[in-house]
């Protein structure tokens, strides 16, 4: 009854949970045993990204074929996505309190970005919550979509590339892949992405669901 | 309640001792895994992920049942 690639995002989320602590990391200086938070909080964003991406998918088909299941879909998509944003953030900050000395700073491009990215997010479901007619609600959702989509690429993965930035990756600091990631790191780390990604799936595959069979009663 | 006071205060040099120990490097939790009761953490973090999932598959089994019950009244 229950699909294979839901099991084996458990066993790679256990396993990852389970090795990432135990297993060898690199000793590097501010971070220390900090580093691990690469298995755990990494992932949760490519999730995140993963579900956003997910959501654009299916408001191109919803413009494309105008049906109201891939609407429901992209909004439920989207609507896992930006749950997915808040563990991201939270230990996001958690980890720059311990690393960087803040929890939170407004002049890095990186978290700023994030920040507008969510806002922009909230705005979609406002937009989408406020029109009653199905079809034109439908559309207009997904063509706002598809504008978010590529805002949140603009503000989390290109501008925080072309200025200063504290965050791994971003403004001619390194990412962790290009010095500290280590063999032993990837052994963790790629089954830590697919597991979480596998696992926002497979919270979305219930949402879905659900919303497909609310939408069914509410027809009736 | 004597020993409870000299015990406390004991503690307070606790930073002190930790001093004498350090080593060349960044400072890791290396003695902290081998001396064991890390087990202890991760038993518990897989327990309660193990739980979420659990949920989840429950969850979704009830899902499954309702979905089917929907399609057999249309």
């Amino acid at each position: 009854m229950i699909k294979w690639w839901k099991i084996l995002s458990a066993l790679l989320i256990l396993y990852t949970l389970v090795l990432g602590m135990l297993g060898p990391v690199p000793h590097l200086d501010i971070l220390n045993e900090t580093i691990r938070n690469l298995f755990y909080h990494v992932p949760i964003w490519f999730a995140m990204l993963f579900q956003m991406g997910y959501s654009v998918v299916y408001a191109i088909k919803q413009l494309s074929k105008n049906d109201l299941q891939s609407d429901i879909i992209s909004n439920q998509a989207a609507q896992t996505g930006l749950f997915f944003a808040l563990p991201g953030l939270l230990t996001g900050c958690m980890w720059a309190k311990f690393t960087w000395g803040t929890w939170w700073t407004f002049q890095d491009p990186k978290l700023n970005g994030v920040a507008i990215a969510v806002l922009i997010y909230l705005a979609y479901f406002i937009l989408r919550s406020s029109i009653d007619d199905e079809q034109k609600r439908a559309r207009i959702a997904a063509v706002y979509n598809i504008f978010a989509f590529v805002m949140m690429f603009v503000f989390i993965m290109i501008l925080p590339r072309l200025t200063d930035s504290l965050h791994p990756g971003n403004g001619g600091n390194p990412a962790f892949g290009k010095y500290d990631l280590d063999s032993n790191m990837r052994l963790v780390f790629y089954p830590a992405v697919i597991g979480w990604v596998l696992l926002s799936l497979w919270i979305l595959d219930v949402k879905k669901r659900l919303a497909i069979l609310t939408h069914k009663e509410n027809e009736q | 309640m004597n020993n409870r006071i000299i015990i406390f205060l004991a503690s307070l040099l606790m930073p002190f001792l930790g001093k004498a120990q350090e080593v060349a490097g960044p400072e890791m939790a290396d003695t902290f895994r081998s001396e064991g009761k890390i087990y202890v953490v991760i038993t518990v973090i897989s327990i309660i992920f193990m739980c979420l999932i659990g949920y989840l598959v429950y969850i979704d089994i009830k899902l499954s049942k309702l979905e089917n019950k929907n399609r057999n009244t249309n």
